[in-house]
């Protein structure tokens, strides 16, 4: 590339260096303060004193965390989700996209299923019926609450479908020709090619699980067996109970409420996400680009 | 019939989870009463959507659903173009990417988590509070304003989004050719020129599929982010059709009425999805499947 080296240019380029970098301290801004008042002392944070150094450095409230049973029961319930969950998410995605991305040719009623489950993608009875079907099959206060109603993700169904289709012919060919079953053909060929689409899935799936809050909350009654999500939305109050709240009294719970511990403990519930999101971080500009955008 | 075979385990879990829900539906038009359960309950006509629009609530409950959900499109289409572009003149990779990296970042985080963050830093006496009075500014209550509550939500939404927002935008951007930039160059085009005049229009077909198919989102303003960051205060201002229906349903347990909400958002969302898919066939040559 032919650069110019005028002042203007170079001006430019540093004021746009400037900028990005401006931005990327904005992205991570809320984090670091996080952190920071997580390892201040409590006077100091209410004081306002804290940003983005610690202040009276102080690690008592990760002391804390550790004997707090709660809050480990709730992440090994977390866990317990991500890993029972994640694998049928990925088990039944592999299981559907490959069936969908043969051709009509090759699976006459594949456009039916496509209609069938596109539709369920885009429209939805609502939350109350969906509420009383959970219900009604006993799964209330059960982990499968939490993991079998979103055993299908079709966003990521279609997103692997697109990947399938886009693997040249002459490979699933010439397997076929040598005498391999479908299933075979899925394992030893699809399969290990899609690598990086099924790393990126991966990935939506665990943060998927980790990340939800909301079925915890109507799903799960029983205050032991919320995970970490929900139980952490709760430390903030249900927001239903300051419905006759004045704006002083407001304010005052914000004070008691102990933002140091609070702090640590959100930044404890993020460590499971930053530990697998650099290694599958990577991967995602070529799954999504891959699989979203079609021309 | 092997395929029909793989696909019947996913079929069966959507057909419970998915598919049986949708005829609860008809609880928009029944007296419902969770003892006589759907069949046994009383039909109730139309009269719960009328109800609906003789209510004042959820004609404000539509306003703020829209004007919120319209205005993270419109920021969370800009942002993400601005920052591709500044971004795709750093020649340096380590930098570029390491950039990247951090602001896809908040994309993976939870609303809870966020929720918990921003509350602390926008609350009265926090971090941007603490800043603003430093400018010699008045202190707001950006969490119990009816004024600042909508801003707060669009530019919180587009802070944690505009870096998974850009990924697409530098995908179109490495697809063009960089022959048109050396002739351009070669023509005496200064970067900007250049920009104005290949990147821009070489992004076009990406910007005008993402804004086509984000017609879709119009009564989409957010659940996870509004329930994390309201409070009763915000109720004029932040309380959106999910919301509404969630403390309906759920709290209040006036299960017919949220469904009739429900279903009306779920079916003019539809109309709109299919509307938006159609264009986005028709002119950027977009098809999902």
């Amino acid at each position: 590339m032919i650069q110019s080296k005028s002042l203007g240019s170079r001006l430019s380029r540093l004021l746009i260096m400037f900028a990005l970098i401006l931005i990327t301290f904005m992205s991570l801004a809320p984090i670091v303060n996080t952190i920071m008042v997580s390892v201040s002392s409590s006077t100091a944070v209410n004081a306002g004193r804290v940003y983005f150094f610690p202040v009276e450095l102080n690690f008592s409230s990760y002391g804390q965390i550790l004997n707090d049973t709660k809050f480990w029961k709730a992440f090994f319930i977390s866990v317990e989700r991500v890993v029972l969950g994640g694998a049928i998410n990925m088990f039944l995605t592999i299981l559907m996209a490959y069936p969908l991305s043969r051709s009509v040719t090759q699976f006459r009623s594949r456009n039916t299923y496509m209609w069938i489950i596109v539709f369920t993608m885009l429209f939805s009875g609502g939350i109350v019926p969906w509420y009383m079907v959970i219900s009604k099959l006993g799964l209330i206060n059960s982990i499968w609450a939490l993991v079998l109603p979103g055993a299908v993700p079709v966003f990521n169904v279609i997103l692997l479908m697109n990947f399938f289709k886009g693997i040249p012919k002459e490979l699933e060919e010439a397997a076929f020709i040598d005498g391999a079953s479908p299933l075979k053909i899925l394992l030893k060929i699809f399969i290990p090619i899609s690598m990086p689409s099924l790393a990126t899935i991966m990935l939506f799936v665990i943060v998927g699980h980790w990340n939800n809050f909301f079925d915890g909350i109507i799903l799960i009654n029983d205050s032991s067996k919320i995970p970490l999500q929900t139980y952490l939305q709760q430390l903030s109050l249900t927001r239903d109970q300051m419905q006759n709240l004045s704006v002083e009294q407001l304010q005052q719970f914000n004070k008691i409420s102990n933002t140091t511990l609070n702090s640590a403990k959100i930044l404890v519930s993020m460590i499971p996400i930053l530990m697998i999101y650099p290694f599958l971080q990577r991967y995602l500009i070529h799954g999504i680009v891959l699989g979203a955008v079609k021309e | 019939m092997t395929y029909h075979f793989m696909l019947l385990p996913g079929m069966i879990m959507l057909f419970i989870f998915s598919i049986v829900p949708m005829f609860g539906v008809v609880m928009a038009f029944q007296k419902f009463i969770p003892a006589k359960g759907i069949f046994g309950s009383k039909w109730a006509g139309l009269s719960k959507f009328t109800y609906m629009f003789q209510l004042p609530d959820a004609k404000q409950i539509f306003i703020n659903t829209l004007v919120i959900a319209v205005g993270k499109i419109a920021l969370g289409l800009i942002v993400p173009i601005v920052f591709a572009l500044l971004l795709n003149e750093v020649r340096l990779k380590v930098f570029k990417s390491t950039i990247q990296t951090i602001v896809y970042l908040p994309h993976f985080m939870s609303w809870v988590v966020l929720g918990t963050m921003l509350t602390m830093i926008f609350s009265f006496d926090g971090m941007v509070n603490n800043f603003l009075e430093f400018l010699g500014l008045e202190r707001i209550m950006f969490l119990a304003s009816n004024d600042w509550f909508r801003p707060l939500l669009i530019v919180t939404d587009t802070w944690k989004e505009f870096g998974y927002g850009t990924i697409v935008y530098l995908a179109a951007l490495t697809a063009i050719n960089p022959a048109l930039y050396e002739s351009a160059a070669m023509d005496g085009a200064s970067r900007w020129k250049q920009t104005l005049n290949i990147t821009l229009p070489g992004m076009f077909p990406t910007i005008i599929l993402l804004g086509t198919l984000s017609l879709g989102n119009v009564l989409n303003a957010g659940f996870d982010q509004v329930f994390n960051l309201y409070n009763p205060l915000v109720y004029e201002t932040g309380d959106i059709i999910d919301t509404f229906v969630y403390r309906m349903g759920l709290i209040n347990m006036q299960y017919s009425f949220a469904t009739a909400i429900g279903l009306m958002k779920s079916v003019i969302s539809f109309v709109l999805i299919v509307i938006s898919y159609r264009l986005a066939s028709r002119y950027a040559g977009y098809r999902i499947f």
